[in-house]
C-alpha cells in the first residue's frame, strides 16, 4: 500500500501493540521477561485455537450472521477424531476427513437453516448447537477415544518459539484472505452482507457465499476441535463449552473491526483481535491475577477496545481502486479522480459522511 | 373462523403452539389442568417470562442483552450475601439490587448509545465482568442462604383462595409486570423505541433523543432481570449457577413470539407467550418420557421449526400484500388478515423491513 488508510485493521494492530507495551512492562515489574521464547511460544499457543475459530467466525459475520454452534461443533470433533484414530497412526487420515466431512454437513445444515428457511442466525445455530448437544449427551458419556503420539505432535512440537498449530492457524488465515480479497465468492459475500437486497439486484446469487461462509467456519471449528483433541489426548464432549470459544470468537472479530451488520472487515483484524486476548490471558496468567478477576478485566477490555474505534468515522469499506480493490489497472486515473468524487458525494448527501460511525 | 385463521398466522402461531403444548401436557398428565397445579406452572414459568419481557424492550430497539443471566446470578449472590438471616434487611436490601440492576442497565445503554459500541459486545463484556466480579468477591462459593421473609417472595403466595387454593406471589408480580410492560408499548415511549428498532435513523430525524430512550431500555431490561433474581432466590436457592444461560433463554422465548431479532416489530404478549411456551415445552419433554440427554436436541429442533415456520409464513403473505401495506402491520395477533388481498402483479420483497430482516443485528 502506498498510501496509509487508517482503517480499523491499523488501530487494532495499535491496540495490540499498546497491549503488549503495557503487558510487558507488568511482566517486567514482577522480574518476569514478556519476550522470552517461552513466553512468546504460550502467546502464539494460547493464539492458535481461538485463532482457527475466529478465522471462520469472520467469515458468517462478514455475511451478516453469527454461529453459535461452533463450541459444540469443535466438542464433536475432538470426539470424532479421537476415537476414530482410536490410538492408530495409520487412521489419522481417514479421522480428519471424517471429521471434516461431519463438520462440513454441519456447516451445511447451518447455512440452508439461514438462507433457506430465513431462520435469524442467531437462533439457527443456537439451536443446531441445542441439537449437537443431544447428539453428544446420547453418543458419549465422557472423554473418549486415544490420540496417537504422531497426531499428539502437531499440538506440541513448534519451528523455535512458534507452534505448528499457529504456523497452520496463520496459513489458513493467508488462505482466508485470498478467498476474501481475489476470489468471486469472496466479493460476493461482502456483497450480501452489506445489503442483500442490493447484492440480488445487482445479480448476486444471495445463497451460496452465505452457506459457503457457514461450511467453511463449521470445517474451521472442526479443525480447533483436533488442535484440542490433539493437545488433551483425548476427544472430550465438553471442552468447546467449557472455553466459551463461541461468544470470545465474536468478540475477537468485532475487536477485529468487522461489522455485526456484515459486510466489512478483515481477517488481519481478527488475527489481531486474537492476539489482544492471548497477550491479555498470558499478562493475567505470569501476574498471577485471580481467575475470576481475569473475566472481568476480560469484559472490560472487549467493550473498551471497541469503543476506540467505533467511536469515530473510520473508513471500513474495502478500497474500490487501487490495489486490493475490485478495479485494478487504472489506479492513476483513480487516485487523480478520488478527491473530486469524494467532494461530489460529500456534497451530496452529508450523512453518507458521517454514516461510518452511526452504528 | 377469523380466530382460526389467526392462530395459523405467524402472529398467532405462538400461542397456537401453547395449546397444543398445554393440551399435550394435559392429556399425559390429567391432573396438570387442575387450577392449582396450573398456578404452580405459571410460578414456574414467571422468572423467565419476567426477563423475556425485559429482553423485548431491548431487541425491538434492535439491540442485544446478553448480560441478563450474569445478572441475575450476581443478585442471587448479593441477595444470599447480604439479607442472611436478617428479616429487617430484606427491604434495603431489595431496594439495593434494584438500584444496582438500573445501574448495570444504564452503563450499558451508555456504553451502547454515547460510546457507539455494538450492545452484543457491550453485554457480552457486561456479562464476563459480571460473572468475574461476583465470584471474586464471593470467592467462587456462593454461601448464605437469604431470611425467609425475602424467599417469601419467590415462593410463598395467598393461600386457602376458592377454586385455585394457592396464589403465588410471583404470578402477581409477572401479572403486574406484564400490565406495566403492555402500558409502555402503548405509551409514546414505546411507540418511539419500535420506530427506533425500525429504522433508527429517521426517527432520529424526527427528534427523537434516541440515546436516552434506547438506555431506558436497557435499564427496563436489567431490572426485569434484577426481578427474576428475586423470584429464584425463593424456590432455588442460592447458587452460582442460577441465572445460567437464562440470557439465551430470553431471547429465545421472545423470538419464538414472533418478535423481529434486529427490532421494529414485535407484540409484547407474544413474547411473554414464548416463554411459556419454552417452559411447557420443557416440561412437555419431562414427563413425556423423552430421554433426559435428547432434550436438548427436541427443544433445539422445534424452536429452529417454530422460527422457520412464522418466518416463511410471514413472507409469503407479505409477498401477496399491496406495496401500500402499513409498517405496522402484524404488530399483534388482530392485525388484519391480507392473504385474501391479491394484487394484480405479485411484488418482490423489497420493503425496507424485508432488508432488516434477513439482517438482523
Amino acid at each position: 500500500m502506498k498510501r496509509m488508510r487508517v482503517d480499523s485493521t491499523v488501530i487494532v494492530l495499535g491496540i495490540l501493540l499498546l497491549t503488549i507495551v503495557v503487558g510487558a512492562i507488568l511482566v517486567a515489574t514482577v522480574g518476569r521477561s514478556f519476550f522470552s521464547p517461552g513466553n512468546i511460544r504460550d502467546i502464539l499457543t494460547g493464539m492458535s485455537v481461538l485463532g482457527l475459530v475466529a478465522i471462520g467466525q469472520t467469515l458468517v459475520v462478514l455475511g451478516a450472521s453469527l454461529d453459535l454452534s461452533v463450541t459444540y461443533v469443535m466438542s464433536l470433533a475432538s470426539l470424532i477424531g479421537a476415537t476414530t484414530m482410536a490410538g492408530n497412526p495409520a487412521n489419522i487420515p481417514w479421522a480428519v476427513t471424517l471429521t471434516l466431512l461431519v463438520c462440513a454437513a454441519i456447516g451445511l445444515a447451518n447455512g440452508l437453516i439461514v438462507t433457506v428457511l430465513k431462520v435469524n442466525g442467531f437462533i439457527a445455530t443456537l439451536g443446531v448447537g441445542l441439537i449437537l448437544q443431544g447428539v453428544l449427551n446420547t453418543s458419549f458419556q465422557g472423554s473418549a477415544g486415544a490420540v496417537p503420539w504422531e497426531f499428539q505432535l502437531i499440538g506440541a512440537t513448534g519451528v523455535g518459539p512458534v507452534p505448528v498449530s499457529t504456523i497452520i492457524m496463520l496459513a489458513l488465515a493467508v488462505v482466508v484472505w485470498f478467498l476474501l480479497s481475489r476470489t468471486r465468492t469472496g466479493a460476493h459475500l461482502f456483497a450480501v452482507g452489506g445489503d442483500p437486497e442490493v447484492a440480488r439486484l445487482s445479480g448476486v446469487r444471495t445463497r451460496p457465499p452465505l452457506i459457503a461462509a457457514h461450511v467453511m467456519c463449521s470445517l474451521f471449528a472442526g479443525l480447533a476441535g483436533l488442535l484440542l483433541a490433539s493437545r488433551l489426548g483425548v476427544g472430550s464432549p465438553t471442552v468447546g463449552q467449557q472455553g466459551g470459544y463461541a461468544l470470545l470468537s465474536i468478540a475477537a472479530v468485532v475487536l477485529g473491526g468487522t461489522l455485526l451488520l456484515g459486510g466489512r472487515g478483515s481477517i488481519w483484524g481478527t488475527i489481531g483481535g486474537v492476539a489482544i486476548f492471548a497477550v491479555l490471558d498470558n499478562v493475567m496468567s505470569v501476574m498471577q491475577v485471580n481467575p475470576f478477576l481475569k473475566d472481568v478485566v476480560r469484559g472490560i477490555v472487549i467493550v473498551a477496545a471497541v469503543a476506540v474505534y467505533s467511536r469515530r468515522a473510520v473508513v471500513r469499506r474495502r478500497s474500490r481502486f487501487g490495489p486490493g480493490g475490485t478495479r485494478t489497472g487504472g489506479d492513476d486515473a483513480a487516485r487523480a479522480a478520488a478527491p473530486a468524487m469524494a467532494a461530489a458525494s460529500a456534497a451530496l448527501d452529508p450523512a453518507v459522511a458521517s454514516e461510518g460511525g452511526a452504528r | 373462523m377469523n380466530a382460526l385463521r389467526t392462530l395459523v398466522s405467524p402472529r398467532g402461531a405462538v400461542f397456537l403452539l401453547l395449546i397444543v403444548l398445554l393440551v399435550t401436557v394435559t392429556i399425559l398428565n390429567p391432573t396438570f389442568a387442575e387450577p392449582g397445579q396450573f398456578m404452580r406452572y405459571i410460578q414456574r414459568v414467571a422468572p423467565v417470562a419476567i426477563i423475556a419481557i425485559g429482553q423485548y424492550f431491548v431487541i425491538i430497539a434492535g439491540e442485544f442483552d446478553l448480560s441478563q443471566g450474569s445478572l441475575i446470578t450476581a443478585q442471587v449472590i448479593i441477595a444470599g450475601n447480604l439479607v442472611g438471616q436478617d428479616d429487617s434487611r430484606t427491604v434495603p436490601v431489595l431496594l439495593l439490587m434494584l438500584v444496582f440492576g438500573a445501574l448495570v442497565g444504564l452503563v450499558n445503554g451508555l456504553l451502547t448509545t454515547l460510546l457507539q459500541v455494538p450492545s452484543f459486545i457491550v453485554t457480552l463484556g457486561m456479562m464476563l465482568a459480571l460473572l468475574g466480579g461476583v465470584m471474586w468477591w464471593t470467592g467462587g462459593a456462593a454461601t448464605g442462604n437469604p431470611a425467609d421473609s425475602f424467599r417469601q417472595i419467590g415462593r410463598g403466595g395467598i393461600r386457602d383462595l376458592p377454586l385455585i387454593d394457592f396464589l403465588p406471589w410471583s404470578v402477581l408480580i409477572l401479572a403486574g409486570w406484564l400490565a406495566l410492560g403492555i402500558w409502555l408499548t402503548k405509551r409514546p415511549y414505546g411507540k418511539v423505541l419500535i420506530a427506533l428498532g425500525d429504522n433508527a435513523r429517521a426517527t432520529r430525524y424526527a427528534g427523537a433523543r434516541s440515546w436516552w430512550i434506547t438506555t431506558r431500555a436497557f435499564i427496563i431490561s436489567s431490572v426485569s432481570a434484577t426481578v427474576s433474581g428475586v423470584l429464584l432466590v425463593g424456590y432455588a436457592g442460592v447458587h452460582p449457577s442460577v441465572g445460567r444461560g437464562y440470557e439465551f433463554i430470553a431471547i429465545t422465548a421472545v423470538v419464538l413470539g414472533g418478535v423481529v431479532l434486529g427490532g421494529g416489530r414485535g407484540w409484547i404478549v407474544a413474547a411473554v407467550a414464548g416463554a411459556f411456551v419454552l417452559e411447557a415445552l420443557f416440561l412437555v419433554l419431562n414427563i413425556s418420557g423423552v430421554p433426559s440427554s435428547l432434550r436438548d436436541a427436541v427443544q433445539g429442533v422445534i424452536i429452529i421449526a417454530a422460527v422457520a415456520y412464522s418466518g416463511v409464513v410471514f413472507r409469503a403473505r407479505r409477498r401477496t400484500t399491496p406495496a401500500t401495506a402499513s409498517p405496522d402491520q402484524g404488530k399483534g395477533p388482530d392485525a388484519p388478515e391480507r392473504t385474501g388481498a391479491h394484487t394484480s402483479a405479485p411484488r418482490p420483497a423489497l420493503t425496507p423491513e424485508g432488508v432488516a430482516e434477513t439482517r438482523g443485528d
